[in-house]
């Protein structure tokens, strides 16, 4: 019997880091939470830009320059598209924190204030809790976390208990958790917070590489993603935001290509997006990632989340084989994003990933940048592993074996 | 025989020696590994400008567990003057395994747990 139902993908070939050897072996990469490996079509498209296409966006009346600033814009397109948000409110950045920060620093400063109340979850990225913390201490206002339950689930009566108490301006949240793995109910959590008369901002950065994502039907008011994740190049993130919102901000950095005009005193700031890209931006990265989104669309983002559906539920099935070990976060792959966080009785995360290692499987150790979070675990680290569109059952396999092989070490 | 996982490591790391709380004692100090949020506190009890004794508490991974432990008996009976003196080196030498510089933190995380105590100094060792 095939472990992993019929609906998988096999694009390993497309990636050619699976080629090389590592001491002979092949690279068995679970750490795709962290970071995606590469197609060979990015990798030739970052390339083909730099060689061929290279020249400095929005200045240039060369013919080189306006086909730089094509490939620019048309990566936009793609992107925005890809996620169903038009392209002047899609705004490249450096990564997923930067555009965290861009909303706290911009939004945050001109509409938090003292006795307000900015409300987090405690399964948040490290990127999406300290931008409001500096914010609060700065204003006087109130940081606020939802709570999550040993499902490892927040509540949406908690989201309407919290907002009930009128001085939420803001409400920030991942759309997929990047230890528990939970999908959170985003347009059900958008809805009440609108209706609250507050504001949304989404986390994606997990969400985006795995499954569709439809910005209209999400509702939020500013989502933001990194490109690394999804199959594009380090140095590239995205923020979406709504049109009004993104109008009445302030710019976040400020300096050349944001500017309508500049006089000895003062600046005028440029349109939409433009307004909050200031300097030179990440031109061949936003190149690469937009051939990425076009990959991922070539492979069907509902396949996409099939794939790596089928064998979450696989490596959920396997892992508990392994005795002494537990998983944190929703027990169904229904519920949850590609990944499984673990711990393994008597064995510390980070030597469970050094053994992992051993058998030639990368995978996580830590507290994957989410200390409150462990706190409520009432864990100091986990084990992670997470999957892509590359992965395969026999990854999976190899892991369990090498976590077999880890409890002879230590002698359990 | 594993190389790193040697069974005198994971001896310690399963038992580890003078592990718990020292009260009264005359300096403390609490540390974290930054790479995975590990936490590492010690206990010191001074006579004569020595370490007459000392507790580590905490938890942590094998290589900085085991590391804990046997520099814990190394410890005792110095003079405050020669702790503050340690390096690097003599940790990682007194630990007698291959530590990749990944993991290098995790044997020298008690050293600069006890430093700290000691010196008031919160650099990692060199
Ligand atoms: C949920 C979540 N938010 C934010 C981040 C930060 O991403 P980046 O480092 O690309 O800004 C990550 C990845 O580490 C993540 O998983």
């Amino acid at each position: 019997m095939p472990p992993v139902a019929e609906r998988t993908l096999e694009v390993r070939a497309d990636f050619p880091i699976f080629a090389r050897r590592f001491d002979g072996r092949e690279l068995i990469y679970l750490d795709s939470g962290a970071t995606s490996q590469k197609p060979q079509v990015v990798i030739d498209a970052l390339a083909d830009h730099l060689q061929s296409h290279n020249a400095n966006v929005h200045r240039g009346v060369y013919a080189l320059a306006q086909e730089a600033d094509a490939a620019y814009e048309e990566a936009r397109q793609k992107v925005a598209a890809f996620v169903g948000a038009a392209a002047e409110t899609t705004i490249f950045t450096k990564n997923v924190t930067e555009a965290i920060n861009l909303i706290a620093y911009s939004w945050g400063r001109a509409n938090v204030g003292a006795g307000d109340a900015v409300l987090i979850t405690q399964m948040e990225h490290h990127a999406n809790i300290v931008p409001w913390q500096v914010l609060c201490r700065e204003r006087g206002a109130t940081l606020r976390y939802l709570e999550v339950d040993e499902r490892g689930e927040l509540s949406l009566e908690a989201l309407d208990a919290e907002l009930a108490r009128g001085d939420v301006r803001i409400v920030a949240f991942a759309h997929v958790s990047n230890v528990l793995g939970t999908i959170n109910p985003v347009a059900e959590m958008t809805r009440r917070i609108r209706a609250a008369g507050a504001i949304s901002l989404v986390d994606g950065a997990q969400a985006v590489p795995q499954m569709g994502v439809d910005l209209g039907s999400l509702g939020a008011d500013f989502y933001a993603w990194t490109g690394h994740k999804a199959l594009g190049p380090t140095g590239v993130g995205v923020l979406h935001g709504r049109r009004e919102l993104l109008e009445q901000m302030e710019p976040f950095l400020t300096g050349g290509d944001m500017i309508a005009s500049v006089d000895f005193q003062s600046a005028s700031w440029n349109e939409l997006p433009y307004k909050f890209e200031a300097g030179t931006p990440p031109i061949a990265e936003a190149v690469g990632l937009g051939v990425a989104v076009e990959y991922l669309s070539g492979l069907g983002m509902e396949n996409v989340r099939a794939h790596e559906r089928a064998l979450t539920a696989y490596m959920l099935e396997r892992l508990v084989e392994v005795p002494g070990l537990r998983v944190v976060g929703p027990p169904e792959a229904e519920h949850r994003g590609a990944l499984a966080s673990f711990t393994l009785e008597g064995i510390h995360p980070h030597d469970v990933a050094e053994l992992a290692d051993r058998g030639g499987v990368c995978i996580r150790a830590g507290h994957h940048c989410a200390q409150p979070l462990m706190r409520c675990l009432g864990v100091g680290a986990t084990a992670r592993a997470s999957v892509g569109v590359y992965n395969e059952a026999s990854d999976i396999d190899a892991l369990v074996s090498a976590l077999n092989a880890g409890r002879e070490v230590f002698g359990l | 025989m594993d190389d790193l996982y040697r069974d005198y490591i994971l001896e310690h790391y399963k038992r580890p020696k003078n592990f718990g709380e020292l009260d009264p004692h005359d300096l403390e100090a609490l540390e974290h590994n930054p790479l995975c949020g590990d936490e590492l506190g010690v206990h010191i009890r001074v006579r004569d400008g020595r370490i007459e004794d000392l507790r580590f508490h905490g938890h942590g991974c094998a290589i900085s567990q085991a590391a804990a432990s046997i520099a814990s008996e190394e410890l005792k009976g110095m003079s405050l003057k020669d702790v503050a003196e340690l390096d690097a080196d003599w940790m990682i030498d007194l630990l007698g395994i291959p530590v990749s510089a990944t993991r290098r933190k995790c044997a020298l995380l008690n050293l600069k747990v006890v430093r700290g105590a000691v010196t008031g100094d919160r650099a990692w060792p060199a």
